[in-house]
C-alpha cells in the first residue's frame, strides 16, 4: 500500500505525519492508512478498531491492531506514548467524544481529527426542508445511523476554544476530495470533511501530578 | 472416525517419544536426572526447518492435539478443529510439534512413571514443574528437532501462558508467540479454585497421600469433583443456560438427590469420562503450577520490564464471557507490550462458551488465526 493510493483525507494527512514516529490509529478500518505509512515513512504503531472483519482485515496488512472500544479502551496507554493519535471519520461515533480527544491529547502529543461537517450547505437545505440530513457522505438515515455525535466546523471549533486545545492547522475537503479556496474560506458551508491538527497549548503542560 | 471427518483431520497419527539423559534442574531446585517426553508431530520439516509451529496444551490436555490414533476412535486430538489440512493451523505449511508436558498423564515423566531411585512409580514424589521447566524441556525438545526457531509458539490458558514463557526465555527462538484466553498470572480468585479442586482430591479417602496406584486405586471421588469445579468455571452461565438451560430428565420432581437436571447428568458424565484418562496427582501439579506462573515476580512485578527483553510478534486473544481468564486479563499482556512498543495484535472474540472458547472453532476466532498464521 502506498500514500498516493490512499482517500485524499488519509494523503493530506499522511503528508503531516514525521518519518519514524509512532502512529495510534483510532478506528483504523483495514490498516491500509498504517500500512503506507510503515512503507513510505517507516512509522510504527498500532491501530485500533472494533469490528471482527476490520481486524482480520488488519492482519492481512500486516498491520498490528488492538480490538478495543474506543469509548473505554485508551485510559491504560501512557502519556505522550505516540507521536500522533488519529482519528479519522470516526468521532461522530463515540459515545463520550468529549473524553476521548482528552484521552488523545494525554497519550499523544499531536492529534488529528477529521470529522464530516454537519454544516455544510447541503445539510442545512436538507435541515431547511424539515428533514436530518442524509448525503453522498452520511448515507444513513437518523434511524439506522452509527454517527451519534454529529457537530459543525463552527461546533468543533468553539469545544477547541472551551477545552483550551491548540488548533496547530486545518483544513478542508469537499465531496470529491477536492481542497478548494472557496472552501478555505467559507469551511463551515463548503466543506464536506474538516481536518484539524491539534495539541496543548504550551501553557498547559501535560503532567502526572497535580499542583491544583 | 467417519469419513467425512477423516477428510477435514490431518487422519491417523502417531505419538513418538524421545529419552533425555541431560539432568534437568527445576525452578524448585530438584533435579530430574532423566526423562521422556511424549509427543505428535503433523505435517513435513521444511528443509529450511522454518515452519515449525509448538502447540503448548492446557491443563487437562495432552499431546494428542490433532488426528485419530485408530480409525475407531470416536473423538479426534482436543484441537483438531484448528490443526489440520486447510485448518488455522494448516499442516499443508507447518510442521506441528505437540509434546505432553512433563508431570502430564499421556506419556511423558510424571507421576505415573517408574522413579529409577525408588523403584516403584513417583507418584506423590514427583517433583513440581513450572511453565518454566516446562519451556526448558520443550527447548531440549526442539534441540533434539533440530529446530532453532518456531515459526509460532502457542497455545490457550496454560498453554498461552507456556507460549508467553517462550517469548521471555528464548526471545530469539520464537518468531510468533500466540497467546489465548490466558493472563500474566492467575488471580486470587482463580487460585482459590485450584485450592478447592486440590482439596477434593486430597480429601478422597482413596488418596493414599498420593500413593493410590500402589493400593490399586484412584480417588475417583475426588477427582470427579475437581473437573466439575473446574469445567463450571470454564464455561460461563450464559453458555450453560443456553445448552442445558433447567431441562430435566424426566418431567416431575423426584425430591431426591439422584441425577435429574441435564447439567447434573452432563457434569457427571464429563466427570467419569475424565477420570478415565487423567491422573489425580498431575491434576495437582498442573493446578499448581499454574498458581506459580508469574513472570513478571523476578522484575519487580514489571511486566513491562519482563517483556522488553522479548523479540516476538505477538498475538492475543481473549473471549468475551472467560471470566476465569477475563479479556481485562489479556489486556494486561497487550498494555505491558504496546507500552514497551512491540508488535503485537490482539482480539477479543465474542463468544458465550466461557474459558473453553479457546477450544472451539468459533468462526470470527478461526477467521482470525487463519488470516495471522497465514502471513507467517
Amino acid at each position: 500500500m502506498l500514500i498516493k493510493n490512499l482517500r485524499r483525507e488519509h494523503i493530506l494527512v499522511a503528508n503531516w505525519i514525521k518519518k519514524g514516529s509512532r502512529v495510534l490509529d483510532l478506528g483504523c478500518g483495514d490498516g491500509s492508512f498504517l500500512a503506507a505509512l510503515r512503507t513510505e515513512k517507516q512509522v510504527s504503531g498500532y491501530g485500533i478498531e472494533i469490528d471482527p472483519a476490520n481486524i482480520e482485515a488488519c492482519i492481512r496488512n500486516s498491520v498490528n491492531v488492538l480490538q478495543t472500544n474506543l469509548d473505554n479502551g485508551l485510559h491504560d496507554f501512557e502519556n505522550d506514548s505516540f507521536d500522533y493519535v488519529v482519528m479519522s471519520q470516526t468521532i461522530q461515533a463515540i459515545n463520550k467524544p468529549y473524553e476521548v480527544i482528552d484521552e488523545m491529547l494525554r497519550i499523544g502529543k499531536e492529534v488529528i481529527v477529521t470529522f464530516p461537517n454537519m454544516g455544510h450547505w447541503k445539510c442545512r437545505l436538507q435541515f431547511l426542508m424539515g428533514k436530518m440530513p442524509v448525503t453522498t457522505h452520511l448515507p444513513n438515515t437518523w434511524y439506522s445511523t452509527p454517527n451519534i455525535h454529529m457537530c459543525t466546523v463552527r461546533d468543533f471549533n468553539n469545544l477547541c476554544g472551551e477545552k483550551n486545545i491548540n488548533i496547530k492547522s486545518r483544513t478542508f475537503l469537499d465531496t470529491h476530495h477536492n481542497q478548494v479556496i472557496g472552501m478555505q474560506l467559507l469551511p463551515n458551508l463548503l466543506a464536506e470533511i474538516a481536518i484539524y491538527r491539534l495539541n496543548q497549548p504550551l501553557d498547559s503542560q501535560k503532567s502526572d501530578s497535580s499542583f491544583a | 472416525m467417519n469419513t467425512n471427518q477423516a477428510e477435514k483431520s490431518i487422519g491417523i497419527v502417531n505419538s513418538k517419544t524421545l529419552g533425555f539423559d541431560q539432568p534437568l534442574l527445576l525452578d524448585s531446585g530438584v533435579t530430574l536426572e532423566s526423562y521422556e517426553i511424549c509427543y505428535e508431530t503433523y505435517g513435513t520439516l521444511n528443509q529450511d526447518k522454518t515452519n515449525a509451529i509448538l502447540i503448548c496444551h492446557a491443563l487437562s490436555g495432552d499431546h494428542h492435539a490433532a488426528g485419530y490414533y485408530d480409525l475407531k476412535d470416536k473423538k479426534p486430538g482436543w484441537w483438531d478443529n484448528c490443526i489440520g489440512p486447510g485448518k488455522p493451523v494448516d499442516t499443508n505449511k507447518f510442521f506441528v510439534v505437540c509434546p505432553n508436558n512433563l508431570g502430564g498423564c499421556g506419556g511423558s515423566t510424571g507421576p505415573l512413571s517408574h522413579n529409577p531411585l525408588s523403584g516403584r512409580s513417583y507418584g506423590p514424589d514427583f517433583p513440581i514443574v513450572t511453565v518454566r521447566d516446562w519451556v526448558e524441556s520443550q527447548a531440549r525438545l526442539a534441540d533434539k528437532l533440530e529446530i532453532k526457531v518456531w515459526a509460532a509458539v502457542m497455545g490457550g490458558s496454560l498453554g498461552g501462558m507456556q507460549a508467553l514463557q517462550w517469548s521471555i526465555d528464548y526471545p530469539k527462538r520464537v518468531y510468533h508467540a500466540i497467546v489465548i484466553a490466558a493472563a500474566p498470572k492467575l488471580s486470587t480468585q482463580n487460585i482459590a479454585f485450584n485450592e478447592i479442586s486440590r482439596q477434593a482430591i486430597m480429601a478422597d479417602k482413596d488418596f493414599h497421600e498420593g500413593r493410590y496406584t500402589e493400593h490399586n486405586i484412584v480417588p475417583s471421588h475426588g477427582l470427579k469433583l475437581a473437573r466439575m469445579i473446574g469445567h463450571v468455571t470454564y464455561l460461563s452461565d450464559g453458555g450453560l443456560h443456553a445448552r442445558f438451560g433447567r431441562e430435566r430428565l424426566e418431567n416431575n420432581a423426584r425430591f431426591g438427590f439422584n441425577v435429574e437436571f441435564e447439567i447434573e447428568s452432563y457434569l457427571r458424565y464429563q466427570a467419569e469420562s475424565f477420570v478415565e484418562r487423567f491422573d489425580a496427582n498431575t491434576y495437582l501439579l498442573m493446578t499448581r503450577s499454574l498458581d506459580y506462573f508469574d513472570p513478571a515476580q523476578s522484575n519487580n512485578n514489571d511486566l513491562k520490564l519482563t517483556l522488553a527483553q522479548t523479540s516476538a510478534k505477538f498475538l492475543v486473544i481473549s473471549f468475551s464471557s472467560d471470566w476465569r481468564f477475563a479479556p481485562s486479563r489479556s489486556q494486561e499482556i497487550v498494555r505491558a507490550l504496546t507500552d514497551c512498543e512491540k508488535d503485537v495484535t490482539s482480539s477479543e472474540i465474542k463468544s458465550e462458551f466461557g474459558h473453553d472458547s479457546f477450544l472451539l472453532p468459533i468462526p470470527d476466532y478461526h477467521r482470525l488465526l487463519h488470516a495471522y498464521l497465514g502471513k507467517i
